[in-house]
């Protein structure tokens, strides 16, 4: 991977930890790690997304461990970013494509709210797997929002891959059953299957979701190989409820989280990969094609609190 | 169970639930206050509040709130959750200015900016800005895209305004966002464009040169209205997000999309705090009808999530009559219950439409709001004893004794009731009478021990 690609996930996660970091530098004026000092540490913790619960829970560790003990700025981040990693740490994992498969090919639904990435990280995705020397096929499962098929017929042809794609209003289902034949015929080694955003409180929406699933068992009852769901840094709290959902309902296997780029903490992914027991297998940090990284849960956490990443 | 005994019951309960509260002090003390707003602390950071934000307002409605009077029959801690909600929606609602309206009175065509950050919901919330426009307001509207970032985007908003009936402008490849924009405003101007919407390219706060491109964006459209649309979804970040936009663009509202989802929507007071801007619209849907004019009052329910509580205290203060409260308790503690007495409490019972709904809303009543749903009571057989009571001298009604058979005759004729209606009003009263007397016994120990059911007749606690 090129510098230039290093140097950009870092400027975008030192963006994202720069408010985490200006509470733990004010935190750490008062050198000793008292009452206040630590309180002050839990609302950054808080600002980052974490949630009250696991904030409070992280300082306590910290109480526990250095309780009125002189601390660097330095030691302090480090304690902060391991106790966050040991969390993380578990959800660290790649996602392992069973090329041995005997029946091709590994099938990876897409899911998520609105919004919140689904296509463009099937774009990057698609351009990472063919880097790897896979053939990669599309399905343009979005048949609701306006000119969905076209943005991922784009993205098809940026990244040559061949997208599979039915009228706007067409029944999704019927549509991954048909993209999953054609790349059974073309031999393809990944299918990529996007999916309409939606709400996951939507009943109705859910199920359409589900149909999606059972109609892919059809024609293999391995399918969907893997179910990511995308999630939105800049969402707060109600990421856990979407994991909930979408677990629930589909069985989600992986998670992807984006827009990691901007000042959005992603701090929710915490609580999600502890409480799911889900892996986190990449991150988005940008709109373009090779703006997708595999997560590093030590990475993410001493990005979070404001260290360097150690590839730096 | 006899319906008179359910009136009994309905009223027993009513009554000691006063003689409760009026032992409370008046006021909200600073103890009170803190403790009820630690918990709310954590309720609108769950709710996605952003922290500064949090802070800022739980300060407020502490300096507000300390002092106040607490309403009978409810809590402290129940006082200081419907004033955060006063706070909440006084916040979100923002001034006498701020009526949600868009704002496009100026020499047409007027321009709407759409900003934000990607996928928050621009694309769609323009579209649906310009189908309320054409069908409700009958206005001539122009769609037109300046995202050359994303691919398809161009195409959503064409494929959009089909689907509304209405126009878009033409894509012209390569053309740069400001040039796409001065095109669009000059196409309004020349074909008679009533509102010209510019949708735009999602962009990051923290984007230097696409903020740059914003605000010559803005600077060549001149907006009537230049709108941030936000994803209620956001978490803690909204108020960078909401800082960075407002300081570089001149906004003038907020649209909050995706309000269809199950978040609290904190982030509504984050922006509302950080931009000073009011909340316009509200998207509720993917469809294009899903718009709607921003409430405080209903976002401030779900930022809030305490729905009951603040309408146990609304109900509380509309049927709140403290003097006569105050003077009833000292009574029951005398024991010089009357019929007067009597009449005032069925007209208070009347007021708030039955114990049930007031009683329900209080946590911790389960078993007694039962008896009270059970109880049923009947409007017409409160006004027949209204109508009893009324046709009493005011000697009769002070000293009940008086009531021999044919002062019953003539109170039944003056009413248009019945003299076994009237004996069993009196019987009912006589019952009444007694229990405040072992009210005024059990005093605020035993109400303490036991709760409002000790006071029940049947109720093993019963001393
Ligand atoms: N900055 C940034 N933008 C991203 C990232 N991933 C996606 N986006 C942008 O987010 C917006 C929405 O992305 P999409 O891929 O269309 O999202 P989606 O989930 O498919 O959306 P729907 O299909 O409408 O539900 C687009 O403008 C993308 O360019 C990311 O990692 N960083
Ligand atoms: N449920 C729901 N979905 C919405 C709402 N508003 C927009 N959406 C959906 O959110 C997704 C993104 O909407 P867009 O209008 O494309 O968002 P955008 O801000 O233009 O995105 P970019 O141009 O990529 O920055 C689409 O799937 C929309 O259908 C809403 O109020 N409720
Ligand atoms: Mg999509
Ligand atoms: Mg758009």
């Amino acid at each position: 991977m090129t510098n230039g690609f290093f140097a950009r996930l870092k400027a975008g996660l030192a963006r994202s930890s720069r408010n985490l970091t200006d509470g733990i530098a004010g935190v750490l004026t008062r050198r000793r790690l008292d009452d206040a000092a630590l309180d002050a540490l839990e609302e950054t913790l808080i600002a980052a997304d974490l949630g009250t619960r696991l904030a409070a829970q992280v300082v306590e560790r910290l109480r526990q461990e250095r309780f009125d003990k002189e601390a660097t700025e330095a030691e302090i981040r480090g304690v902060l970013a391991e106790e966050i990693a040991r969390t993380l740490t578990p959800a660290e994992a790649p996602l392992a494509i069973d090329d041995d498969h005997a029946a091709r090919p590994f099938v990876v639904l897409v899911v998520g709210v609105n919004g919140g990435g689904k296509t463009t990280t099937i774009g990057k995705l698609a351009k990472r797997f063919k880097g790897e020397g896979r053939s990669v096929m599309l399905a343009a499962g979005d048949t609701f929002r306006a000119a969905a098929t076209e943005q991922l017929t784009i993205w098809g042809e940026r990244v040559g891959a061949r997208v599979i794609a039915g009228p706007a209003g067409g029944d999704a289902a019927g549509l991954a059953f048909d993209a999953l034949a054609a790349a059974k015929k073309d031999k393809a080694d990944v299918l990529l299957i996007d999916t309409a955003g939606r709400l996951h409180n939507k009943a109705n929406l859910m199920a359409e979701l589900e149909k999606i699933v059972r109609v892919l068992k059809k024609a293999d009852p391995a399918a969907p190989h893997a179910v990511l769901l995308v999630l939105d840094a800049t969402v707060g709290q109600n990421a856990q409820a979407q994991a909930q959902a979408f677990g629930d309902m589909v069985g989600v296997t992986g998670l992807v989280m984006t827009k990691l780029d901007g000042t959005a903490k992603g701090g929710v992914l915490v609580a999600i990969a502890e409480a799911f027991k889900l892996p986190v297998h990449f991150i988005g940090i940008g709109e373009g094609a090779d703006d997708l990284r595999p997560f590093a849960a030590k990475d993410f956490a001493r990005s979070l609190v404001g260290l360097e990443s150690p590839e730096g | 169970m006899r319906l008179e005994n359910r009136l009994f019951e309905s009223l027993s309960g009513h009554l000691a639930d006063i003689f409760d509260r009026l032992k409370r002090k008046g006021a909200l003390s600073e103890d009170d206050v803190n403790a009820a707003l630690r918990e709310i602390r954590i309720a609108l950071i769950e709710a996605d509040v952003a922290l500064p934000v949090v802070k800022d307002f739980v300060n407020a409605v502490r300096e507000q709130a300390v002092g106040q009077d607490v309403l009978r029959s409810v809590t402290p801690g129940q006082m200081v959750v419907k004033l955060v909600h006063d706070h909440l929606v006084a916040t979100l609602g923002g001034g006498p200015g701020d009526s949600g309206a868009l704002n496009l009175n100026v020499v047409p065509p007027a321009a709407v900016l759409m900003v934000g950050l990607q996928g928050s919901g621009k694309t769609t919330t323009a579209a649906k800005i310009a189908r309320l426009l054409q069908a409700r307001e009958k206005k001539k509207v122009l769609l037109a895209s300046l995202d050359v970032a994303r691919p398809a985007a161009q195409e959503q908003l064409a494929t959009l305004a089909r689907q509304i009936g209405g126009a878009s402008l033409p894509i012209v490849a390569g053309e740069r966002p400001v040039a796409i924009a001065k095109r669009a405003m000059d196409t309004g101007r020349r074909e008679g464009y009533d509102v010209v919407i510019l949708d735009t390219a999602g962009r990051l706060h923290v984007d230097e040169p696409l903020m740059h491109e914003i605000a010559a964006v803005h600077d060549a459209a001149r907006p009537a209205e230049t709108l941030l649309v936000v994803d209620s979804l956001t978490g803690q970040d909204a108020v960078n997000l909401g800082k960075a936009f407002a300081e570089r663009i001149d906004l003038t509202g907020i649209v909050l999309t995706r309000i269809d989802g199950d978040a609290r929507g904190g982030a509504a007071l984050s922006m509302r705090a950080v931009t000073g801007k009011p909340i316009k619209l509200l998207g509720t849907g993917e469809k294009l009808d899903a718009l709607e004019p921003f409430h405080a009052e209903r976002i401030a329910s779900r930022i809030l999530g305490m729905g009951d509580i603040v309408s146990l205290v609304e109900k509380a203060a509309e049927t709140s009559d403290r003097a006569e409260a105050e003077k009833l308790a000292r009574k029951i503690e005398k024991g010089g219950f009357d019929l007067d007495d009597l009449a005032a409490q069925l007209a208070q019972l009347r007021k708030m439409g039955g114990m049930g709904g007031i009683l329900g809303h209080l946590p911790g009543v389960a078993k007694v709001k039962k008896q009270l749903d059970q109880a049923n009571i009947d409007e017409t057989m409160l006004k027949r004893q209204a109508a009893i009571l009324s046709s009493m001298t005011k000697a009769e009604r002070k000293n009940p004794k008086l009531l021999n058979a044919s002062r019953r005759q003539r109170i039944a004729a003056g009413s248009g009731t019945t003299v076994p209606e009237i004996n069993r009003l009196i019987k009912q009263y006589q019952d009444m009478a007694l229990m405040m007397k072992r009210m005024g016994k059990l005093g605020q120990k035993g109400l303490a021990r036991h709760g409002i059911s000790a006071l029940m007749p049947g109720n093993p606690t019963r001393h």
